[in-house]
């Protein structure tokens, strides 16, 4: 087998060097009676050219060649060649959590990079080197929260992602926190007339997302003086991080948490990801997961190294601030070499990109008889649309023009049966969105 | 051989590794400074460039009002392509990797990641897919965490599993809340779960999110559960007990089935942390042992690659009578052969991270299990000949504190060279000297000193061997050099660096002097 670096005739010299007369004896702590007697029954072996042929089948069998206005917690941008082709360098690639800083320093100042680019976007003071996800991060941080806070009711805007929310019940339920939901207004934003006094005098936090799943954003600067007089703090979510080249970042937040994936990592059907955290100096100790400092040797030379350790599993066991061990650090370091690239002026273009291409597509979409704005709140490269017809049978007549259509909100929002969601980001060209107009208008014209 | 003289670093570095066999793995190599990018920025450059907008454009302050726009990013890098390419090359040069040799971390089963698998992970028409399209636009990926999971089933023994949680941790707690509902279902959820102190540190942490508490059990003088002691715990409080086998000590339960029947007489379930799978896969099957519910680290495992600290992906494979409680969503096979997702499960424990997990892992590790098939076996016992082909070498030169059978992994302690004032982390430096990464220190937390090595099947026989070269090197040193090893490593970069000083006066990100 091609990945096993041994020989018959080695093996057999390891085993007379261990004293062992065959390799079963290796095994005699396994009790007999469960050792299996036949080969499991797997598919394969496969050669490499079997693998690459098994799964260009598979990608064959997706939405290939399609054009897809979905967003909803996942984006598609432009990702540079550069990023692949650095996190596909054997150091980083195939190195461990960085526990040896000595032989590890590439990988401790990538994440002290990542932990400074994701400070300057948010406006936080502290990020840390990673989570699972936007969903796990938001959960993370409504447990934090529930922390720094000792209060037991967290109320979370309706307009959080989805799924995002049931991930947070899904924790929530075992840790003795009550989701309380907050209805929108009609403009789509945060009902902060119905946040009462005596609701939020026993909230850990306030959670809104920041373009909220309509795509609208949230006024978030106006809801620390509406939560923090009564001790209730504030939890920001971001699911699309291209916003934060154009749109105000939380800086008033006290802890923000983001999906990064918009940052140079593909879409690949739902992760990996990157989940951020990130907050206020003070909050540092209630923070999960891992946190990279700069150090020094006794030199006096600049290093890095993971830090604040006595918050995590490995050595606070129970009475650490989360069981994550595990985080998404080769993405993080894609996001890292991306925003690199991009840099201040190509973190601007490609928001104000986003920006024209979405407003834009708001004004020819609308055209169409029947089909208008469901929100009235500022959107940044997303937005709902209501139409004349079940947002389902619609996308299924797209797809026969090979067009994957908004996301329908009618499952989780009942009220919107007739709404979808959709995204349009820099790279869609203006030729698709009239594509996607003229299939649109000729559906709609069908009779039902 | 001439040093270089980097500015701000010693000119004089200590003399290196004695003359030895196992000094001839390394030589000096010049290693390039670089400062973080935010020091090599300067405005007005960038890397990356955007076609040209094609539509009119829209003014921020008009569309989103003048309140919520923002000014360009503060400090924000500004350099082009090649300062990008260069920088992180450099950076990546910093690093120890699989790639490079032999990574022997117990626990952390670091073996090749076939590269193969890379390319595949970043196809058309599956890195580019959207996790909510529709079913029909998306049978190729359900159709690959399908077969995953069918390979799954098949080598662990079980009858139902999930593939969303992200992390082994997050397994630990989908696996915990399966148990605790099934439990809850029966009309009581219990209270506490049981967990042996030779545990992994995210074992106790999962259990208080799912709601549980933790009763800490002690191992006997051979590093086993007691089975005595353990019939003393299960009380009808107890749930469960989390159990990794092979234990951290890379030794089998021998007595697993018994530590089975005693919790299941009394109604509580048995979870195994499947991180030690590397040592079972194709030899024995957990679901024939006894277990009711385990995870598996398919970044251990199931070779995909570590990344530097992730991702990583936690599936958790259940008997039948657990099934009703998996995750939503569940991917399930129609009747015309077609894949489907069904999401109106209401026993379910609900969702543990949004979409379908990580998808480009568990696609990795459908790319590993396929490259091998049955011959799956083979891998486990090279990685148990490996362990233990490495434990005949050393044994007499380092303490073995438990002297049961090893599996995939072995575990010294440093008691012998304790006498010389030589510690397990000043061992593990020195290694690095000798090109080495090393092994895991410290743990397990029953082992005082502990050096715990995990080779895996991925290193040949001259890669063990000069291994072994290297630990008895370093044996030797602390004896008759013990200075030289407390002040390891010698080679790098930078030397050891003031973690104390880092914690209490925390840097955790740059700003602009």
């Amino acid at each position: 087998m091609r990945y096993l670096p041994k020989g018959p005739s080695e093996r057999q010299e390891m085993l007379e060097a261990i004293g062992a007369h065959n390799i079963e004896e290796l095994f005699h702590s396994v009790p007999e009676e469960f050792r299996l007697r036949e080969p499991l029954r797997l598919p394969g072996p496969l050669s490499e050219a079997g693998i690459i042929e098994y799964f260009k089948a598979r990608a064959g069998e997706n939405a290939r060649g399609c054009t897809s206005f979905l967003g909803a917690g996942v984006y598609q941008h432009f990702r540079s060649v550069v990023t692949d082709a650095l996190i596909q360098r054997g150091e980083f690639l195939t190195s461990y959590t960085p526990y040896q800083a000595e032989i590890a320093q590439g990988t401790l100042q990538s994440i002290f990079e990542f932990q400074t680019l994701m400070c300057q976007l948010t406006g936080q003071e502290v990020a840390n080197a990673s989570m699972y996800d936007g969903s796990t991060a938001l959960t993370e941080a409504v447990l934090m929260a529930e922390r720094l806070t000792g209060r037991r009711n967290v109320l979370v805007a309706r307009t959080v992602h989805p799924e995002y929310r049931q991930v947070l019940s899904t924790y929530a339920k075992h840790c003795d926190l009550n989701v309380i939901e907050v209805d929108f207004e009609p403009s789509g934003q945060l009902d902060t007339t119905s946040l009462s006094a005596e609701s939020l005098a026993q909230a850990a936090a306030v959670v809104v997302q920041s373009p909220n799943y309509f795509g609208v954003v949230e006024d978030v600067a106006a809801l620390t003086p509406v939560a923090h007089p009564h001790g209730a703090l504030v939890v920001t979510c971001i699911t699309e991080a291209v916003s934060l080249g154009i749109v105000r970042p939380p800086a008033e937040a006290d802890i923000v948490a983001m999906e990064a994936q918009s940052f140079g990592v593909a879409p690949s059907f739902g992760g990996p990801y990157v989940g951020v955290i990130a907050s206020r100096d003070k909050y540092v100790r209630q923070m999960p997961g891992r946190l990279v400092g700069q150090a020094a040797d006794a030199e006096g030379r600049r290093g890095y190294v993971l830090t604040l350790a006595t918050r995590e599993q490995h050595i606070r066991r129970e009475k650490a601030t989360s069981n994550i061990c595990t985080n998404e650090a080769l993405f993080a370091l894609a996001a890292t070499i991306h925003l690199c690239l991009m840099g201040k002026e190509g973190l601007r273009e490609v928001a104000r990109q986003n920006l024209s291409k979405a407003h834009f597509a708001i004004a020819e979409l609308t055209k169409i008889p029947g089909v208008r704005r469901c929100f009235s709140g500022p959107v940044f490269n997303e937005f709902v649309l209501e139409f004349p017809r079940s947002v389902k049978i619609i996308n299924q007549a797209l797809l026969l023009e090979k067009i994957i259509g908004p996301m329908p909100l009618g499952v989780n929002y009942p009220q919107q049966t007739k709404c979808g969601v959709m995204a349009v980001t820099e790279t869609m060209p203006r030729a698709e969105i009239a594509r996607f107009a003229a299939a649109l208008r000729q559906i709609l014209e069908r009779p039902v | 051989m001439k040093e270089s003289t980097n500015p701000g670093q010693s000119a004089t570095l200590p003399q290196p590794v004695e003359p030895s066999a196992a000094a001839a793995r390394v030589s000096r190599h010049i290693s390039l400074n670089e400062g973080l990018i935010f020091e090599e920025s300067t405005p007005g450059k960038r890397g990356m460039e955007f076609p040209p907008l094609d539509v009119p454009e829209t003014d921020p302050a008009t569309a989103l009002g003048a309140d919520f726009v923002r000014d360009s990013v503060e400090n924000f890098p500004e350099v082009s392509e090649i300062e990008v390419i260069r920088h992180f090359t450099r950076l990546s040069t910093w690093n120890y990797a699989i790639d490079l040799g032999m990574y022997p971390l117990g626990s952390c089963t670091m073996k090749y990641n076939p590269r193969v698998n890379e390319f595949v992970a970043r196809l058309d028409g599956l890195a580019t897919e959207h996790p909510s399209q529709t079913t029909e636009a998306a049978q190729g990926c359900l159709r690959i965490m399908h077969d995953l999971h069918q390979c799954l089933l098949e080598i662990t023994g079980m009858d139902a599993g999930t593939l969303q949680p992200a992390a082994g941790a997050q397994g630990e707690l989908a696996g915990l809340l399966m148990i605790r509902a099934y439990l809850e279902s029966k009309g009581d959820a219990r209270k506490k779960v049981l967990i042996p102190d030779s545990a992994h540190g995210t074992n106790p942490a999962s259990v208080v999110l799912s709601g549980y508490e933790v009763q800490n059990i002690r191992s006997n003088s051979r590093g086993q559960i007691d089975i005595e002691h353990l019939r003393e715990y299960v009380t009808s409080d107890v749930a469960a007990l989390m159990l990794t086998n092979p234990n951290t000590l890379g030794v089998f339960e021998e007595r697993i089935a018994e530590i089975a029947e005693v919790l299941h007489e009394r109604g509580a379930l048995l979870y195994m942390d499947g991180a030690n799978m590397n040592a079972l896969a194709g030899v024995v099957r957990p679901g024939d042992f006894g277990v009711d519910v385990m995870h598996l680290n398919l970044h251990k495992t199931f070779s995909t690659p570590h990344g530097g600290g992730g991702p990583g992906a936690g599936p958790v494979m259940v008997k039948k009578f657990l099934e009703p409680f998996l995750p939503v969503p569940v991917i399930v096979e129609k009747p015309d052969g077609k894949l489907g997702i069904d999401q109106n499960r209401p026993r379910s424990i609900g969702r543990v991270r949004a979409f379908f997990g990580n998808f480009g892992v568990l696609l990795r590790a459908l790319a590993y299990t396929l490259a091998y098939g049955p011959g799956i076996r083979q891998v486990t016992e090279d990685a148990v000949l490996n362990a233990n082909y490495l434990r005949a070498k050393l044994e007499n030169d380092f303490d073995l504190p438990y002297s049961l059978p090893s599996m995939h992994e072995v575990v010294f302690s440093d008691a012998r060279q304790k006498k010389f004032g030589v510690n397990t982390m000043d061992i593990a430096k020195r290694l690095i000297d000798y090109g080495f990464h090393p092994y895991t220190t410290a743990f397990p937390l029953i082992v005082p000193g502990a050096l715990m090595i995990e080779p895996t099947e991925s290193e040949s026989k001259k890669e063990c061997d000069q291994f072994v070269d290297a630990m008895l090197a370093i044996a030797r040193e602390a004896e008759t050099n013990p200075e030289l090893v407390r002040t390891a490593p010698h080679s790098t970069r930078v030397g050891r660096l003031d973690e104390v000083t880092a914690a209490r006066k925390p840097v955790l990100r740059w700003k602009k002097t």
